[in-house]
């Protein structure tokens, strides 16, 4: 099939080198500590965090650092076949271990020994990169907690069809079983912390595609430091200061 | 790369569930033209002083390809709603235009009108999709209008009366195919036009032409519901129809749902379906299965076989049918081939086709438009009414002709003339025809494919030399042994004594990989050819001249890259260790076949070299014997070869081509060679090696060679492949060639070897029958065959030198180069054939022979025989055609013999026969060869 057509368009109109609309928005769940929403494209996805907060579990309590949990969800709804999927399936349950990892590796859990953060993600809309859409709303909820970080985590993903690198791909590019690599990215610290890929690619374009990848992440690094920002601003003006 | 921020989500239809897809608008598609001031006009195609800039329609594109690809037509925007809409329709015409468009010689400009922010229109409530895009063509021809001012003139092309109304009524200019071609004032454009077929103009012009004619004379197509419903319910069979080459009223269609070929018998049945169609096939009832049983050699109509070149291989071969069984006596066995008839046609293979016009007598009102029958050079296609403007020029022409459509009141389909190719019987234009009717492409090669060559002179570099992966073995003795006047040398050999007394031989292969790199246009140009392909008079070339002649043939005295496959072989011919690496070699003699053998004969010649040639002969010899002793098959072709004379390129002299013991040294070698590299590339990638395997014959493609030989009384054993090379070995008649006859209707039996990808196939299916090998590839012609390119860059990366290019991992692609060349490999075959045919026929032309012949086949109304010398196979009558099945000869089919009435004359199979044969004219610019008994 002919992803990208010899004009350079994808068949939703991006070039390979585009990505698709991004939006965010800070403050979705009052209840939780922090909260955001994330779109990219047609993938939206809500994240809430709660913590840092007491174990619930006395087992699980770790005594010099915090625990963070994880749990990835999809909406019945979200893909839009009326199909009731079981909890906890293989795909969740590894999608929530991808993300958990992900972001322990950038919460400073030292400093909240022994007690637990929660993150909460559900997949409201699926149309592809829905793990790396997660990450972004994960990070952004905990931004909005005021958790402490390292860096802002980002993740974007990238593939390679018709001989071509593409990034951002769309639940059409994602299904047609060629290489898709995911990179979870600390911009500020240029380390990357999660990547995974499905297929197989020669390290060469491999190497490619992963850059191309991690520019991605660089741009959504970029747009949730200005959400933030303008977050802030509005947060100090209801303060009045 | 600003893109614009609107998105309207597209739903599509098609399932139940509702799908949404985002759809960016953008506002950095350009038009074009290069005189437009607003856009990026570097990537323009448009010509700058284009006065008119056509739009084209979706069925004009459809219709109207042939007049498309003629240069005449130029400066077309081709609208991405279009070419999708071609897309969905035809695979074959989008993939004709996508080639136009990239085409750096036309003016073709994509425009993707569905993601301009412009254009884009959006599907209105009770619009069709059909309308909608009408309406996005006609929006995008008025933006370019707009867009560029004055600067041009666009024209909208469509042949739909509605949309060139709405779009007159729009402001925009609009004409039909017609009257567009008309204005070009271009006659012979106006043969390319394709007439509206649609159903009632067909009606009307049947109605004022031919009145006597209007009667159905096809049963309808079912539709495609029907259809199916039919396939799901096991009612109809779908399958591929191939006609049979050699009788195209007979077809056959392999379905899998039934497991077997279905015949299908006469046009009637077959029901408009061409070659290489996919049909949906009802089976008749079982006692109509046996209906047409007594073929003869001519049928039905004015169809006769021709004098052709004696088949090599089962898939050359006529095919055979059990007519056998019935006739001997026994009433109970009825045919057991299910026969059946087309009931609907689910893909069209049409393309076009070459041929020439039938004879025929010039229409009063010349001049004007004339209807007439075109006939295919190939003869599984039927005529093709045509209309033409330019029957004069045309009826002593080839032409080419493109189908149109068949509709169920005519006996032929209608087509539309596409372009001429040249004379009949001149031989350039011949030669044109062969190539074009097998597919293959002689264009010389583009600009950018030349620039992927070194350059010139080449030669070998101190970097080549210093190169830790090539080993220098230019101090080796290595010589080549070739056809004479062979420019294309990709193999060379040498042969070592030890000191332990065992031998040292290499063989070393041109090192093509290391000037053809992986997905360069060079290296996909040459994907495509497959093969260089070998005509009588001239060599069509796999990769381009400077390295098929210079740079990668292994000359002698010029230092060359090689890829080396070195062994170290007792005398008595075993293999102890096998190396293979990338060297560099200087030839010290580049011999032909005839020159080696006589060095090796001559027994006064003690030279170093002539000693290696023995050496290499005497292993060569016990090789030989234990591959035989394997099981392995001599067979035997029939392999003519021309003298040409070298200023008029007519043939002087024709012969069998002889085969010495050199030419089996060498063969020998590069089977071991093949061998070694197969079994190596196969350990180390073992589901992504391109092996070559020759499947088993099945007992009933070898039904023939058995009829035939108990009819003489000889009985073959052919359980396996041992035991058949057994019982040939034994097979000696009274007279020398009897051995020879026999081993060559044998191989006319087996079918042929293919190309395939390792992970395709399980092991046991590896095998290759012919040279009883398990495992075979093609490792030892880089310069002509691709495959062994391909097999050279896997043993590369097997050792290590290069990675595998990333193509090896991608197994749907490796399978379908597989068929590619399987696919080249066999048209380039058939092209030499018909080369070879075609200068059988120039050669008898003024040279009447009497020869010598040998029955190969008894039909009811003669027999065909084969003409050793001359490597000929063709009918001889003993009845005259026009009185049929004249009584006076009867057949026996158990003997196999044709008996007179009175007893008094018989002709049995094997039978010697003096036969004369002569160039005949029946009809003019028709010549063929005929065989008369003497």
């Amino acid at each position: 099939m002919e992803f990208v057509s010899p004009e350079g368009l994808r068949l939703d109109g991006r070039r390979p080198m585009e990505m698709r609309q991004i939006r965010a928005e800070i403050g979705a769940v009052t209840k939780a500590d922090g909260s955001a929403v994330f779109e990219m494209g047609n993938t939206k996805v809500i994240a809430a965090v709660y913590g840092p907060r007491e174990v619930q579990n006395r087992s699980q309590q770790i005594n010099d650092q915090a625990l963070v949990r994880c749990e990835y969800s999809m909406a019945n709804f979200s893909t839009g076949d009326r199909m009731r999927k079981p909890k906890g399936d293989r795909r969740s349950t590894e999608i929530s271990l991808v993300i958990r990892q992900t972001m322990e590796a950038c919460i400073l859990t030292h400093l909240m020994p022994r007690s637990q953060i929660d993150i909460f993600v559900q997949v409201l809309q699926a149309d592809g990169g829905t793990r790396s859409a997660c990450i972004n709303a994960a990070t952004l909820a905990l931004a909005d907690a005021g958790i402490p970080m390292r860096d802002l985590v980002t993740s974007c993903s990238s593939g390679y069809l018709n001989s071509t690198p593409l990034l951002d791909l769309n639940y059409v590019e994602d299904s047609a079983g060629g290489p898709d690599v995911t990179v979870g990215f600390l911009p500020k610290l240029d380390k990357v912390t999660l990547l995974q890929m499905d297929s197989k690619l020669p390290i060469d374009i491999f190497e490619n595609v992963m850059q191309l990848a991690i520019e991605g992440c660089k741009a959504i690094a970029n747009y949730i430091r200005e959400i933030m920002l303008e977050n802030t601003k509005q947060l100090e003006y209801r303060r009045g200061i | 790369m600003l893109h614009s921020k609107t998105f309207v989500k597209k739903t599509r239809g098609g399932k139940v569930n509702k799908q949404v897809r985002e759809h960016y608008l953008r506002d950095d598609i350009y038009c074009g033209a290069p005189i437009c001031k607003l856009c990026d006009s570097s990537a323009a195609r448009l010509s700058p002083s284009a006065s008119t800039i056509l739009v084209l329609d979706t069925n004009v594109v459809l219709n109207q390809i042939d007049l498309l690809e003629n240069s005449a037509i130029d400066d077309v925007v081709m609208l991405s709603v279009v070419l999708d809409e071609v897309k969905n329709k035809n695979m074959g015409v989008y993939n004709r235009v996508r080639a136009l468009c990239s085409n750096s010689l036309r003016r073709f400009f994509v425009f993707a009108n569905e993601h301009h922010k412009d254009t884009f229109v959006k599907e209105m409530a009770k619009e069709s999709k059909n309308d909608r895009n009408d309406r996005a063509i006609r929006v995008a021809a008025q933006w370019y209008q707009s867009h560029l001012g004055g600067a041009a003139r666009v024209l909208l092309i469509t042949n739909d009366k509605e949309n060139k109304r709405k779009a007159i009524a729009e402001g925009i200019s609009a004409e039909t195919i017609e009257s567009y071609v008309k204005s070009l004032d271009r006659p012979d454009l106006l043969d390319l036009v394709v007439q509206p077929s649609s159903e009632d103009v067909e009606m009307e012009e049947v109605e004022d032409l031919r009145p006597s004619k209007r009667k159905v004379i096809y049963t309808e197509h079912k539709p495609m519901s029907e259809i199916t419903s039919g396939l799901h319910r096991g009612i109809y069979h779908q399958g591929k129809l191939r006609v049979n080459r050699y009788n195209p009223f007979e077809a056959y269609v392999g379905s899998e749902s039934i497991g077997d070929e279905i015949i299908i018998y006469g046009r009637t049945n077959m029901n408009r379906a061409f070659d290489g169609d996919i049909v949906a096939v009802e089976l008749l009832p079982q006692d109509q299965w046996h209906e047409e049983k007594s073929l003869s050699i001519a049928d039905e109509e004015d169809e006769e076989e021709d004098v052709h070149l004696a088949p090599s291989s089962a898939d050359d071969a006529p095919r055979t049918t059990n007519l056998v069984q019935g006739s001997a006596g026994d009433t109970n066995a009825v045919s057991s081939r299910p026969s059946g008839c087309v009931v609907g046609i689910i893909k069209r293979n049409w393309h076009s086709y070459c041929g020439s016009l039938e004879p025929m007598p010039m229409p009063a009102g010349s001049g004007g438009t004339a209807h007439a029958l075109f006939v295919s050079k190939d003869r599984r296609i039927p005529k093709i009414r045509i209309h033409t403007r330019q029957l004069e020029n045309l009826l002593d022409k080839r032409i080419i002709v493109a189908v149109d459509s068949w509709d169920r009141l005519s006996r032929y389909p209608s087509g539309h003339y596409v372009r001429t190719i040249g004379e009949i019987g001149d031989r350039d234009t011949e030669s044109e025809v062969v190539l074009i009717e097998n597919d293959i492409n002689s264009r010389p090669f583009s600009s950018q494919v030349l620039a992927c060559l070194p350059p010139l002179p080449w030669s070998v570099s101190s970097e080549d030399l210093a190169n830790p992966i090539r080993q220098d073995l230019r101090d080796l003795r290595v010589f080549s042994v070739d056809p004479p006047g062979c420019k294309d040398i990709d193999d060379a050999l040498h042969c070592t004594a030890l000191p332990s007394g065992n031998f040292e031989v290499g063989v070393h292969i041109a090192d093509v990989t290391n000037f053809v790199h992986p997905g360069s246009p060079l290296d996909d140009e040459a994907s495509q050819r497959g093969t260089s392909v070998y005509l009588v008079e001239r060599r069509i070339d796999m990769l381009p001249k400077p390295l098929t002649e210079d740079i990668c043939s292994l000359r002698s005295d010029v230092e060359r890259l090689a890829f080396s496959v070195i062994w170290e072989v007792t005398p008595e011919a075993d293999i102890i260790s096998t190396r293979f690496m990338k060297s560099v070699i200087k030839s010290c003699a580049a011999l032909s076949y005839i020159e080696a053998q006589a060095r090796m004969d001559d027994s006064r010649l003690m030279d170093p070299l002539t000693t290696d040639l023995r050496n290499m002969n005497v292993l060569a010899k016990k090789m030989r014997s234990r591959r035989i002793e394997r099981g392995a098959l001599t067979l035997a072709s029939a392999e003519v070869k021309f003298q040409i004379d070298t200023e008029t390129h007519d043939p002087l002299d024709v012969g069998m081509y002889q085969i010495r013991e050199a030419n089996q040294m060498v063969e020998e070698f590069m089977l071991a060679a093949n061998v070694s590299v197969a079994d190596k590339i196969l350990k180390h990638f073992s589901l992504c090696s391109l092996l070559r395997r020759h499947p088993s014959p099945t007992r009933e493609m070898l039904e023939p060679l058995l009829r035939t030989a108990a009819a003489v009384g000889l009985n073959l054993d052919v359980s396996s492949s041992k035991a058949l090379a057994e019982s040939l070995d034994r097979a000696v008649g009274d007279d020398p060639y009897f051995n020879k006859l026999i081993r060559i209707l044998a191989t006319r039996c087996m079918t042929q070897a293919v190309y395939f990808c390792s992970g395709d196939l399980s092991p046991p299916e590896y095998h290759h029958y012919g040279l009883a090998a398990p495992l075979y590839t093609h490792f030892t012609s880089p310069i002509r065959r691709y495959a062994d390119v391909i097999v050279h860059r896997l043993l590369s990366a097997s050792l290590g030198i290069y990675k595998l290019p990333s193509i090896f991992q991608d197994r749907p692609q490796l399978t379908s180069i597989a068929d590619n060349l399987n696919y080249r490999h066999r048209n380039a075959q058939m092209a030499s054939r018909a080369s070879v045919e075609l200068h059988t026929l120039i050669y008898f032309r003024k040279r009447p022979t009497d020869t010598e012949a040998r029955v190969v086949k008894i039909r009811s109304n003669g027999f065909i025989v084969f003409v050793p010398k001359y490597g000929i196979e063709g009918p001889v009558y003993l009845t005259a055609r026009s009185e049929k099945g004249g009584g006076e000869w009867f057949v026996d089919e158990q003997q196999q013999k044709i008996k007179k009435m009175d007893g008094s004359l018989s002709y049995s199979v094997l039978q010697t026969v003096r036969i004369h044969m002569e160039v005949v004219e029946p009809q003019p610019n028709r010549p063929k060869l005929q065989l008369t008994l003497t």
